[in-house]
């Protein structure tokens, strides 16, 4: 999404300059702090691997692939300072080398896709790491807001600077919708994507990704050594790599886990796990059943709570129908007339608490439904088992 | 490095404009940009004018002329945008072909169609005929600072080393039956980015100390200082110049 000549007009084109300008100023001397004189090459080096990243092709569906963005990662593999700095180099050469992206735009796309996002990124990856317990899970789950929000986070900053001094005559309302409807598409994959990176490079290099630093430092550890005359914690350590696969391999081939970054934290502590537990099988469904958790939550939060601020307005599909008198043959729903019709409940006043009740009864039911069909259908394969037996 | 590492972009040549020494040169190129970004979009034979100035620099240049539209291909993601725009926008409406167009949509259109072009072109035309280490040398020396193009020209030396090393694991991968087809690979593929990001950075650790045993501390000596002259400069300044007449007489005229 670099921003070409003309999209901007000039006077935009030239503050957003001076903004990118002193941002610029401002990450040099902080990485300076970070890096002192390891800063050109590590931050070159950084910024190359920017460039390459960008383009490893991720394959979506049907032929589509989508690339990342990188912003959120440099933010935090490298800290918000270097990150601006290598996000902006890689800009700046693209426009001057390559000509992709004006060279007048130069300003908005620095303002935009190296300091929004990368600022933003690290605020909410270090502000999550800081609030949850400091585990190596943590990190992943950070990374993963983090990445998802600073993409429509810089469409929103484009936005503005669009309603500043954009030059097409298409109202803002939008550009706002259809920019920030794209960039969440686009965010859920780079979410995806940087969580498994930071999760890849934090597994194997935890004091390289700077936004965890202080958080996956383990206490050193002694081991003594497997030739020492028998200790009996030894038999039990050299075990662990036996246990390791059997740990390992429900988790990341359950059909459950959709997501393979939660497959992550068992494969990481087997050995914890094994030294202390003599039964390895436990560790699976320990973390299938923390994920059910963490997805209600998550459900719960959304429907009851991010539906306050869900807009009133139709939505795409009602709003198409009714501009389009669709909607006049419609009848009404069969379900009308129910306490939950239109997500809302009936006699509570206030569209908001009313709306975020429905939301909340909704997941209720719906998971209710799903709780039911599942453990009949558990049920009915066990039973299939035994009669076969 | 070796020698010869010339990018891919850049065209031998000995034409005035290679000559040019790379700071006018850029100064050039985005002052040129700048002026054509600020004139008003109704002023079309404006436009014309500076695709003219800049055929002309193509021609002193002998830049093939095929070679330069081929190289103009990378804004076709925007016009794709562009050619949407008579739909979308507001304001009133013109039928033209059968279709109801948005009368300053087509405005718009035109107008990101023609200055995105246009500055496609200038950068195309300045990274065809400048070296990329000048481009570097010219940019510190338009006071840009000195570690700002210090990372740029690590990046750039360095880019083409992490570039192969990816295609290398792909190699890796490719050759043990790994073919990349959904979301559910993606974990493989974002492991090999986290591999190559330690890789990377490990690299520039071992960078740093070798420069460090060889007397790095901090700035890079400039070996081959470039300065211009005042003709250079007003050699170079030629473009953007002439551009300005342009664009005030774009403006005077109603």
């Amino acid at each position: 999404m670099h921003v070409p000549d003309g999209f901007i007009d000039a006077p935009v084109s030239v503050a957003t300059g001076v903004v990118a300008a002193g941002a610029v100023a401002v990450s040099l001397r902080g990485a300076r702090r970070e890096l002192d004189e390891r800063t050109a090459p590590l931050a070159g080096l950084v910024a190359a691997f920017i460039f390459a990243v960008q383009m490893l092709n991720f394959p979506v569906a049907a032929g589509t692939s989508g690339h990342l963005l990188g912003g959120a990662l440099a933010a935090i593999l490298v800290g918000p300072y270097t990150g601006v700095l290598c996000v902006s180099v890689v800009l700046l050469m693209q426009g001057v080398l390559f000509a992709d992206g004006g060279l007048t735009a130069l300003g908005v796309n620095i303002t935009d896709m190296a300091v929004v996002t990368t600022v933003v990124a690290y605020a909410i990856f270090r502000t999550i790491v800081k609030l949850a317990p400091h585990r190596r899970r943590t990190v992943t789950v950070a990374s993963f807001v983090a990445a998802l929000i600073s993409v429509p986070a810089a469409a929103i900053a484009f936005t503005a600077i669009y309603a500043l001094g954009g030059t097409a005559d298409v109202s803002i309302g939008k550009v706002f919708t259809a920019m920030v409807g794209v960039h969440v598409l686009i965010g859920i994959g780079e979410a995806a994507i940087t969580a498994l990176t930071v999760g890849a490079v934090v597994a194997v290099r935890p004091d390289l990704v700077y936004g965890a630093r202080g958080v996956t430092a383990r206490p050193l550890e002694i081991r003594d050594s497997p030739l020492a005359p028998a200790a009996p914690g030894a038999v039990a350590r050299a075990e662990a790599p036996a246990a390791e696969p059997a740990t390992a391999e429900p988790a990341t081939a359950g059909p459950t886990t959709a997501e393979p970054a939660t497959a992550e934290p068992t494969t990481a502590e087997p050995t914890a796990a094994a030294s202390r537990t003599p039964e390895p099988v436990a560790a699976p469904r320990r973390s299938a059943r923390h994920v059910w958790w963490a997805g209600l939550a998550a459900a719960l939060l959304c429907a009851g709570v991010v539906s306050f601020y869900a807009s009133a307005s139709p939505d795409g599909l009602e709003k198409v129908a009714h501009d389009k008198g669709i909607d006049q043959k419609e009848e009404d729903h069969a379900a009308k007339d129910s306490p939950l019709a239109d997500y809302g409940v009936k006699d509570i006043s206030d569209a908001r608490i009313s709306g975020g009740l429905a939301g909340v009864i909704g997941v209720g039911a719906t998971l209710a439904v799903g709780s039911g069909v599942f453990i009949v259908v558990r049920r009915r394969r066990a039973t299939a088992e035994s009669g076969r037996v | 490095m070796g020698a010869g590492h010339a990018h891919k972009l850049y065209r031998e040549g000995r034409s005035p404009v290679h000559a040019l020494p790379p700071h006018c040169k850029i100064a050039a190129v985005f002052c040129f940009v700048l002026v054509v970004v600020s004139t008003p979009r109704e002023a079309v034979w404006a436009f014309g004018a500076y695709a003219v100035l800049l055929a002309g620099v193509v021609a002193v240049a002998r830049i093939p002329a095929g070679y330069v539209l081929r190289r103009l291909l990378i804004e076709i993601p925007f016009v794709a945008f562009a050619v949407l725009m008579p739909f979308i926008a507001e304001g009133p409406r013109v039928e033209a072909l059968g279709m109801s167009l948005s009368e300053s949509g087509l405005w718009s259109a035109w107008n990101i169609l023609a200055k995105g072009t246009l500055g496609v072109a200038a950068s195309v035309l300045l990274a065809s005929t400048t070296e990329l280490r000048a481009l570097l040398l010219g940019l510190e020396r338009l006071r840009m600072p000195s570690l700002l193009v210090q990372i740029a020209s690590f990046m750039i030396r360095y880019g083409d080393v992490i570039s192969d090393e990816m295609r290398r694991m792909r190699i890796a991968r490719q050759s043990r039956g790994f073919e990349a087809r959904g979301v559910r690979h993606w974990g493989v593929l974002a492991s090999s980015a986290g591999a190559l990001f330690i890789r990377s950075y490990e690299r520039g650790e071992r960078v740093h100390l070798a420069m460090v045993s060889r007397g790095y501390t901090g700035t890079m000596p400039v070996i081959d200082d470039v300065t211009a002259s005042r003709a250079q400069w007003l050699y170079a300044a030629a473009l953007p110049l002439t551009a300005l007449v342009v664009c005030l007489t774009g403006w005077m005229l109603p």
